[in-house]
């Protein structure tokens, strides 16, 4: 037998167009759950600022709420958020065995859902920063 | 004289240029270039439809062909044909050195899984009316290429071998002839599991097995669940099966990507059967009682 040859990046991100509804909430609930552990860390780095006293601590969230480019991250937080929300529900009803032949359905009204409540958080996150 | 000497020695070889051998090889020259022009001309001609595949080609046996490349070929198309009927087609009229495996032709043996304009499918069952064309056909992915469209199958053979793919009852009865009858709503229970044709489409399409080479794969799950299934076998083979399913490359590897139930030729619901063993081997673990 001679050496096989392998095909290498051909067989993976860069089929990315041809990715099922499955694959594609897989790589969204990854990249989602990233950022979340990621938002965790600065998280607590904001919150211990009040180790130095509430005036620290005011000022530093006031100082971080003024930025616009805050303001737009925090709407970004938050569909990363809800999108994890919605699509553990969705692996919670895989995980059961319920309704695994509309698991793309499922994956897409999450997205939809996501969307919806992103948009209607725009005006309260948004509000008096520009 | 010295500048001569080259002459003469061309000229001492020309007999023998036109030996028979030479002659042999000049005729058969002439018909290799007669045969490949009447090929062109017989691609010309077709009538009516044609489809174009775009076939995977790869000989590391060859020179020039060790480096993969596509072949373009027209095809008559045929109310009804096949992704194989093409390339049976391509082989039979353009390519002799074309190479695939098939065998039943109808979905049956499992030997013609290809990746057919992206997806993992079988050859005999994608109609080509309803692929865009051109049809791409390459060998399955995260399976080494032997050649053109053949992929190595021993590691899926492997991984389906691990899980003990076949009845082994605690106990058998005391007349060897004796039927071991499974009832009805058992049969009913593991019966789509049993169409599998070791095809490998799912094991191909699968991330997971493709980053870890260990993880058993769908097709073996599939295996796995339908023997831990069925209840004839009794406790002590089902807590055997259970140990190889939950092992550390068993199921718990699977992360619901659906890529394999997607794919399977048969369909399988292959992510539904791992995650029915997942809660088993959750049940089994959790018993408090």
């Amino acid at each position: 037998m001679s050496q096989s040859y392998d095909r290498g990046l051909i067989e993976d991100f860069g089929r990315w167009r041809e990715f099922t509804a499955g694959m594609w909430a897989w790589v969204f609930h990854k990249f989602t759950g990233w950022v979340l552990i990621g938002y965790l860390f600065t998280h607590i780095a904001v919150l211990s600022t009040s180790m130095q006293g509430a005036e620290t601590f005011n000022s530093t969230i006031q100082g971080l709420e003024s930025l616009a480019l805050v303001r737009l991250l925090e709407v970004g937080l938050l569909a990363v958020a809800v999108f994890h929300i919605l699509n553990g529900i969705r692996l919670l009803f895989v995980d059961l065995g319920v309704g695994l032949e509309s698991q793309d359905k499922s994956f897409y009204a999450s997205l939809v859902l996501t969307g919806v409540i992103v948009v209607a958080s725009v005006p309260t996150f948004v509000s008096g920063a520009f | 004289m010295s500048t001569q000497t080259p002459d003469t020695e061309t000229e001492a070889e020309q007999p023998s240029s036109t030996s028979p051998q030479q002659r042999r090889m000049e005729k058969k020259q002439a018909q290799k270039d007669q045969r490949e022009a009447d090929e062109a001309a017989a691609a010309n001609e077709i009538e009516g439809e044609t489809v174009e595949l775009k076939v995977f080609r790869y000989d590391p046996e060859i020179e020039g062909k060790e480096e993969p490349r596509f072949d373009s070929f027209t095809v008559p198309f045929e109310k009804g044909m096949t992704v194989l009927d093409a390339l049976i087609y391509a082989r039979d009229e353009y390519d002799s050195s074309l190479t695939f495996r098939h065998s039943c032709r109808q979905a049956v043996c499992g030997s013609d899984a290809f990746f057919v304009n992206g997806r993992q499918r079988l050859g005999c069952q994608t109609q080509i009316a309803d692929l865009d064309g051109p049809v791409r056909v390459e060998p399955l992915p995260h399976q080494d290429v032997v050649k053109d469209l053949v992929v190595e199958m021993d590691h899926f053979y492997d991984q389906m071998e691990s899980v003990d793919p076949f009845f082994d009852p605690d106990e058998t009865p005391d007349d060897e002839l004796e039927e071991q009858r499974q009832d009805r709503e058992n049969r009913e229970k593991v019966k789509l599991s049993t169409r599998c044709i070791w095809c490998g489409a799912c094991m191909s399409s699968c991330n997971i097995a493709a980053g870890d080479n260990e993880y058993l794969g769908p097709a073996a799950i599939n295996k796995a669940y339908r023997f831990y299934m069925d209840e004839r076998e009794g406790e002590n083979k089902r807590q055997e099966r259970l140990e190889i399913i939950e092992a550390e490359h068993g199921v718990w590897r699977c992360q619901t990507q659906f890529s394999c139930t997607n794919v399977c030729p048969k369909d399988i619901p292959l992510t539904e059967h791992i995650q029915e063993l997942k809660r088993e081997a959750v049940k089994q673990n959790l018993k408090f009682w």
